[in-house]
C-alpha cells in the first residue's frame, strides 16, 4: 500500500500537462439505420470535455449511446455529426496512442497471457524479444508474475482482467477508454481491480473516458462526471468531484462524507433518467 | 457492544484434521469407479461387435440371409486376406491401395487449400461474398460427384480426375465452415485489436486465423472422408488402378465377399486419417478450455 502511494506522490509522466491527451467532443450526433430501415438517433449534440490526465467518468441509463461515444472517440466508428478532437486533432481513423477496456474480456483465447500482453508493442513495430520482455515487465506490475504461460481460460475473472489492463497500458497511452471494464465481476474483486487501476493510472496518467451503470464507481475514481439522459443521448449535467488525490483504496472512500455528498447530488440527477428509461421498458415488455 | 464484537470476531471453523485423509480416500474411490466404467464400456462395446458381426454370420450360414447377395463376415475376411496375398488381375493389391490413398491426399490438400483460402477472403469481403454468395449456393445444390463423369471424360482414366473430383467435394465443406469461422470472430477482440495498432495483415494473422482454424479443422473430419468417396467414385467410373477399381471388379464377378473387403481396407485408412487428423486437431488447438464433461463427478 505504501508503495503505491508514494509512485502517486510522484510527479505524473509527461502525458498529464502535453494538450496531446485532451478529448473534445462537441455537438456529436449519431444516427442508425434500423434493420427495418429507419433512422433511429442514438446520440444527440453530445458535448464535453475531458482534460489532460483527467479521469472523466459517464453515467447513464441503459441505451443512452455510452458505448457509441466510446467508439467514435476510438475511430471505430464515425458521427453522423459533429466531431471529437484528440489533442486538437480531428478523429477520422483509429486514433493514435489509445487503449481499449471492454466489459467482456478482449484476451486472445488462443494465446498465453505473455501473448496477449505482447500484442500492442508488437503492432507497433518492438522486436519481438523486447516486446516479451516488456509484456513480463508489465505483468509483475499487475501482479501476474508466474502466470506468463497460461491461457486466459485458465486464470479467474480479476486475473483475466489483470491481464487485460496490463494489456491496455503497455503501449502507454495517452487516453485511456474503459466501457464498464469491470462490470462483471463480483463486487470484492471490483473493488480491488478499481484500486489498482487507480494506482496504475496515477503513475502513467493518460486521459480516462469511463462508462459504468455504477454511481458509486463513477465518484471513487473520477474526476468528473457526466451524466447522460437516454432515448437518444445527450449530456444532462456534468459534476466535478473534489475528492482528493490520491485516494487509496477504494472500499474506504465511499464512507468519506464528502463522497457521499456527491454521490447524492448526482444521484438526484441520474434517478430521474434512470427511472424514466426503466419505464419505458417496462412499458414495452407488458 | 457485544452485538459488535460477535459480528466482528472471527469464528474459526472446527479443524478438519482428517481432511487429506477424506480426500485421498475420495480419489481412490473415483479412480476405482472410473476403471470400473472404463471396463465395463469397453466389454458393451465387444458385445455389440460380436452381436452384429456374429449375427451376420450365423444368419448367412443358416441361410435365413442369402450368403451370395449378402457376403458373409468369415468370407470377407478370406478375400481380404486373399487380396493382399495373391493381389488382383491388375497387380498387387498394395499398388490399388496406394493409388486411392494418393488420389485422396491429393484431392483433400488441394481442396482444403482452395477452400480455406476462398473461406478467409470471401468471409472477410462482404461486398465480395455478396455478389458471389448465390452462384456458390447454385453450386452446392448442384449433385457434384456426378461431375467426375465429366472429369473421366476430360482428363482419362488416370489419377487426375479422381483428385479433381475429391477436391471439389472436399472445398465446399472446408469452404463453409472457414467463411463461417470468420464471420464468427469476437468483435470485441477485432476492435481491441484494431485500437492496439494492428495492420490488416496482423489482424488476420493474429486474429481471423487462429479463430476461424477451430472451425476449419472440425470441417477437416468430414472432408477426408469425402476425400476417399471422391477417389473411390472417380475409380468406379474408370481407372487403371485402385480400390475402386477392385470394388467395381468384385461387383463385376457377383462377389458380394470382394466388394466388402475392399469396403473394409477403405474405412481401416479413414479411421487412421481420422486418428491423425484428431491428434493435429489437440496439437493445434492445445489452447482450447476441456470441456466440462472431462471432469466427472464422483
Amino acid at each position: 500500500m505504501a508503495s503505491r502511494n508514494q509512485l502517486a506522490n510522484r510527479p505524473a509522466a509527461g502525458a498529464f500537462d502535453s494538450d496531446a491527451s485532451r478529448i473534445e467532443v462537441t455537438g456529436l450526433t449519431k444516427r442508425f439505420l434500423t434493420p427495418k430501415g429507419e433512422a433511429f438517433t442514438a446520440l444527440r449534440d453530445v458535448t464535453f470535455t475531458v482534460e489532460p490526465g483527467q479521469f472523466c467518468a459517464v453515467v447513464g441509463p441503459t441505451g443512452c449511446g455510452k458505448s457509441t461515444t466510446l467508439s467514435m472517440v476510438s475511430g471505430l466508428d464515425k458521427p453522423s455529426e459533429g466531431s471529437v478532437k484528440v489533442g486538437g486533432h480531428e478523429v477520422t481513423g483509429i486514433t493514435e496512442g489509445i487503449s481499449f477496456m471492454f466489459q467482456q474480456d478482449a484476451l486472445l483465447p488462443w494465446k498465453t497471457v505473455v501473448g496477449n500482453v505482447e500484442m500492442g508493442p508488437v503492432f507497433r513495430g518492438l522486436g519481438k524479444r523486447e516486446a516479451r520482455e516488456l509484456a513480463r515487465d508489465w505483468l509483475r506490475r499487475v501482479g501476474l508474475a508466474g502466470f506468463e504461460d497460461h491461457h486466459p481460460h485458465q486464470l479467474s475473472g480479476g486475473m483475466r482482467k489483470r491481464v487485460g489492463m496490463a494489456a491496455a497500458l503497455i503501449n502507454e497511452p495517452q487516453i485511456l477508454l474503459m466501457d464498464e471494464p469491470f462490470g462483471a465481476l463480483d463486487v470484492q474483486t471490483k473493488a480491488i481491480m478499481q484500486t489498482e487501476l487507480l494506482g496504475l493510472w496515477e503513475q502513467l496518467r493518460p486521459s480516462v473516458l469511463f462508462i459504468t451503470h455504477d454511481l458509486d464507481e463513477a465518484v471513487a475514481l473520477a474526476d468528473r462526471v457526466v451524466v447522460m439522459t437516454s432515448g437518444p443521448g445527450s449530456v444532462k449535467a456534468v459534476y466535478d468531484v473534489d475528492l482528493p488525490r490520491p485516494r487509496g483504496p477504494v472500499q474506504e472512500i465511499r464512507y468519506e462524507p464528502r463522497f457521499l455528498e456527491i454521490q447524492h447530488q448526482i444521484w438526484a440527477s441520474l434517478r430521474e433518467e434512470v427511472e424514466r428509461a426503466y419505464a419505458r421498458t417496462a412499458g414495452v415488455n407488458a | 457492544m457485544s452485538i459488535t464484537s460477535a459480528a466482528t470476531e472471527p469464528v474459526s471453523p472446527n479443524p478438519a484434521r482428517s481432511a487429506s485423509d477424506a480426500n485421498r480416500s475420495a480419489t481412490e474411490a473415483g479412480r476405482k469407479a472410473r476403471r470400473r466404467r472404463l471396463y465395463l464400456l469397453w466389454a458393451a462395446r465387444l458385445a455389440f461387435a460380436v452381436f452384429v458381426i456374429g449375427g451376420w454370420q450365423l444368419f448367412t450360414s443358416l441361410k435365413i440371409v442369402d450368403p451370395f447377395f449378402y457376403g458373409q463376415p468369415s468370407g470377407i475376411w478370406k478375400r481380404t486376406l486373399d487380396l493382399f496375398e495373391h493381389g488382383t488381375e491388375f497387380g498387387s493389391f498394395w499398388t490399388d491401395i496406394f493409388t486411392t490413398l494418393k488420389e485422396a491426399v491429393f484431392g483433400f490438400g488441394l481442396g482444403a487449400a482452395a477452400g480455406i483460402v476462398l473461406g478467409l477472403a470471401l468471409g472477410q469481403n462482404r461486398f465480395l461474398s455478396e455478389v458471389l454468395g448465390p452462384y456458390i449456393k447454385i453450386v452446392n445444390a448442384i449433385p457434384r460427384i456426378v461431375l467426375g463423369a465429366i472429369f473421366v471424360v476430360a482428363f482419362g482414366i488416370g489419377i487426375t480426375p479422381k483428385v479433381l473430383l475429391s477436391a471439389v467435394l472436399v472445398f465446399f465443406v472446408v469452404f463453409f465452415n472457414a467463411f463461417q469461422g470468420v464471420r464468427e470472430v469476437d468483435r470485441n477482440i477485432l476492435a481491441n485489436v484494431k485500437v492496439l495498432g494492428a495492420s490488416q495483415l496482423q489482424v488476420i494473422r493474429h486474429v481471423t486465423l487462429p479463430s476461424a482454424l477451430t472451425w476449419i479443422i472440425a470441417s477437416l473430419h468430414t472432408a477426408f472422408g469425402f476425400a476417399i468417396v471422391g477417389a473411390l467414385v472417380g475409380e468406379v467410373l474408370g481407372a487403371e488402378h485402385g480400390v475402386g477399381l477392385v470394388i467395381k471388379t468384385a461387383q463385376g464377378n457377383l462377389d458380394p465377399d470382394g466388394v466388402f473387403a475392399g469396403m473394409l481396407v477403405i474405412s481401416v485408412i479413414t479411421l487412421i486419417a481420422e486418428f491423425v487428423l484428431t491428434f493435429v486437431e489437440r496439437r493445434l488447438l492445445s489452447w482450447r478450455p476441456p470441456s466440462p464433461s472431462e471432469a466427472v463427478a464422483i
